[in-house]
């Protein structure tokens, strides 16, 4: 008689979820929407080699062969998207978020730039103004970066070649006297200009008899490799996106199972079941494993959509996969029990509760990567299923990892499932007065 | 066939139920009268395996009944008070689920299904979802809910509140039938002309303890003089109950 109660159980669930239109919609078709969405916002699917192009502008109030030489240097960039404005235009610019960041160089800025790059600490450097728009920290950090490259390039094209160089090395070497510099350090500098004084000559006198001067330059190339499941894999932006929005809409279709266990008991439904000559942990257990299939099937549907329309591939350990999904069904399963154990009225329990998933779901990564939250929440994002779940989906599609890096955030999921349960089964109020 | 020997719970500094007895033979109706919060719900809940009482025992058919998976269970039949039904599924599959809980499948649980439907007038709407249903349809397909696995004893608690005379009348000939057939039926109601129509003895109970036990005729003869006027099972409760306000 087990059997063919807690089949019923199952087969109950699933009628019920399936003559909901709203709910099927809501566990299939909105994870699938919202995932792609986000999966093509962020990086989509083979698109990460496209330059940035961020916008900035740039405002050249020195004039001078060392700032145009910058400002040449950052039009050809192909990561910048470069326009030039006045310094009150490029403020205003920043303001209204046209542009990311507005970098100004001021008045004698080359100057300022060649005398500092002899002399260090022994001049004022130069001061290039960076206005940015607070919301976009990041791009600010690359921004910052990427003009690094060309203004080190500029100032040192002109001084090693330019007609800059040999004056900013003669005024250095007039006042290496008067600098407090101690003897021996003071020597080698000297030897150093002058050496340089030298290569400015010989340079002449090459370029006279059709010579070529020396140009400095970054003194490296960058080749940059995504490293994914195999060499020549791109990264799939879609897995990621998929595996969060997936366990979100998993844990909220578990929720609305916890929910309609309380409705249940509103409604005297519960009092039947009660009746009936079977045990508690049967009609939990039932429950458990029809939110699992639910919850499942709403995995395996919204990967399926991303393996057939935008190339989602589980490159990793398929059976490695398997067992996350069913580990965190499990777990969400479980969650949903849990909801019906704590909660006193639906109204009040799905308010508390869809608070726990959206925290939840962001502290696991599934809206945005880990990486970007403060260390101590980094830190805590230990105890929360959710970042076990997308590490583990993480892993098995589009890191390509085998069936090692799925055997932790299974038993991790499991534990959760393990805890949530027992917790259910403790606080669980199977009499209430009438 | 029920015993009910001197059951006591409390919820808290509720006592809801307190020294409890009587007993509902084959072929009876027994009506279960009391005021609101008098303790009939949680009455029947205890007999029903939904509640642990704290003291006392529920013996159907001379065996004491414990535990959730009790055997005994199945010759309990409840009709709770809410109508507790999916109103999502049809009436058919509704009935096979709670069929199912009572260990029915295959050919057994289709012939309970069209013996039970037969009985309360639904069979040709068995295909329905159960939210296209009147009040009084779900009301019957409540009771036959409880019908579904033949038990020997049917609880049923207010099981006619909301519904349309005719309705209510067809569930009163239902009952009466399954009197015929040898059932033993628990009865809790507010409504006294029905515990007129159809009890054979009528239970009073009031702040959790029975304050009267019996039949109709032994009722008015005891309680009838000191209610005066004209006597009705009505002015016989509120004698033993009182008139003040219980909610």
């Amino acid at each position: 008689m087990g059997i063919t109660a807690f089949l019923a159980m199952v087969r109950k669930d699933l009628l019920l979820f399936l003559s909901d239109r709203r709910a099927v919609i809501v566990a299939f078709a909105v994870p699938i929407a919202i995932g792609s969405f986000i999966g093509s916002v962020t990086n989509g699917a083979g698109r990460s080699n496209e330059p940035l192009r961020i916008k900035i502008a740039l405002v050249d109030l020195d004039d001078s062969a060392i700032s145009r030489s910058i400002v040449t240097g950052a039009q050809g960039d192909k990561n910048l998207n470069v326009t030039l404005a006045g310094a009150d235009d490029a403020r205003d610019r920043v303001r209204k978020g046209e542009v990311t960041a507005a970098v100004i160089f001021p008045k004698d800025f080359g100057d300022g730039a060649g005398r500092a790059f002899f002399r260090g600490a022994l001049v004022q450097k130069p001061e290039m103004e960076v206005l940015f728009d607070p919301s976009r920290a990041v791009e600010v950090g690359m921004v910052r970066g990427i003009l690094t490259q060309h203004v080190m390039e500029s100032v040192s094209r002109e001084l090693f070649s330019g007609q800059s160089g040999s004056r900013f090395a003669d005024e250095a070497l007039k006042n290496l006297e008067s600098s407090p510099m101690p003897p021996d350090r003071k020597r080698l500098l000297k030897e150093m200009l002058t050496g340089v004084q030298r290569y400015y000559r010989d340079s002449s006198s090459a370029s006279a008899t059709g010579g070529t001067g020396g140009v400095f330059s970054m003194p490296y190339t960058v080749r940059e490799e995504e490293v994914t499941s195999g060499s020549r894999v791109p990264y799939n932006g879609y897995a990621h996106s998929f595996a969060g929005m997936g366990i979100q809409f998993l844990l909220f279709a578990a929720l609305n199972m916890g929910i309609e266990m309380l409705v249940e008991r509103q409604n005297g439904l519960w009092r039947r079941l009660r009746s009936a000559p079977v045990s508690r942990y049967m009609l939990l257990g039932a429950r458990a494993a029809s939110t699992t299939v639910i919850s499942l099937a709403t995995l395996l549907v919204s990967f399926g959509f991303a393996m057939i329309v935008f190339r989602v591939r589980i490159e990793g350990s398929l059976v490695g996969f398997a067992m996350v999904a069913v580990a965190c069904s499990m777990m969400a399963a479980t969650f949903g029990l849990l909801v019906a154990a704590l909660g006193r009225t639906p109204g009040t329990a799905r308010g508390v509760s869809t608070l726990a998933v959206l925290v939840m779901v962001m502290l696991g990564g599934a809206w945005v990567p880990t990486f970007l939250f403060p260390k101590w929440v980094q830190a805590i994002t230990v105890v929360v299923p959710a970042r076990w779940a997308v590490d583990g989906l993480d892993a098995t599609t589009w890191r390509g990892l085998g069936l090692s890096s799925a055997v932790f955030p299974t038993l991790a999921l499991l534990a959760f499932a393990a805890l949530f349960a027992l917790i259910t089964i403790t606080r669980f109020r199977w009499e209430e007065a009438n | 066939m029920l015993e009910i020997r001197r059951l006591q719970k409390t919820f808290g500094p509720l006592v809801a139920v307190d020294d409890v007895s009587f007993t509902v033979e084959p072929g009876q109706l027994v009506g279960l009268l009391g005021p609101n919060g008098a303790g009939k719900t949680t009455t029947v809940s205890i007999i029903a395996g939904l509640v642990t009482p704290e003291r006392g025992d529920v013996l159907v058919g001379g065996k004491p009944m414990s535990g959730d998976t009790d055997p005994l269970k199945r010759k309990i039949g409840l009709v709770p008070q809410d109508l507790a039904l999916y109103d999502e599924l049809t009436a058919r599959d509704n009935l096979r689920f709670f069929g199912a809980l009572f260990g029915l499948s295959g050919a057994a649980l289709d012939r309970a299904m069209t013996s039970v439907l037969t009985l309360v007038g639904l069979a040709d709407r068995a295909g329905e979802r159960v939210k296209a249903f009147s009040g009084g349809m779900k009301r019957r397909l409540n009771l036959a809910a409880g019908l579904l696995h033949d038990p020997e004893i049917l609880l049923l608690d207010e099981p006619t509140v909301g519904v349309d005379p005719q309705s209510r009348n067809a569930i009163f000939d239902n009952l009466e039938e399954l009197k015929r057939r040898g059932k033993a039926l628990l009865y809790t109601t507010h409504y006294m002309e029905e515990a007129e129509r159809l009890a054979d003895r009528v239970v009073v109970i009031d702040r959790g303890k029975v304050v009267a036990d019996d039949t109709l005729a032994g009722l008015y003869a005891g309680v009838g003089e000191k209610a005066g006027g004209r006597v009705s099972l009505e002015s016989v409760f509120l004698t033993l109950t009182g008139r003040s306000l219980r909610d």
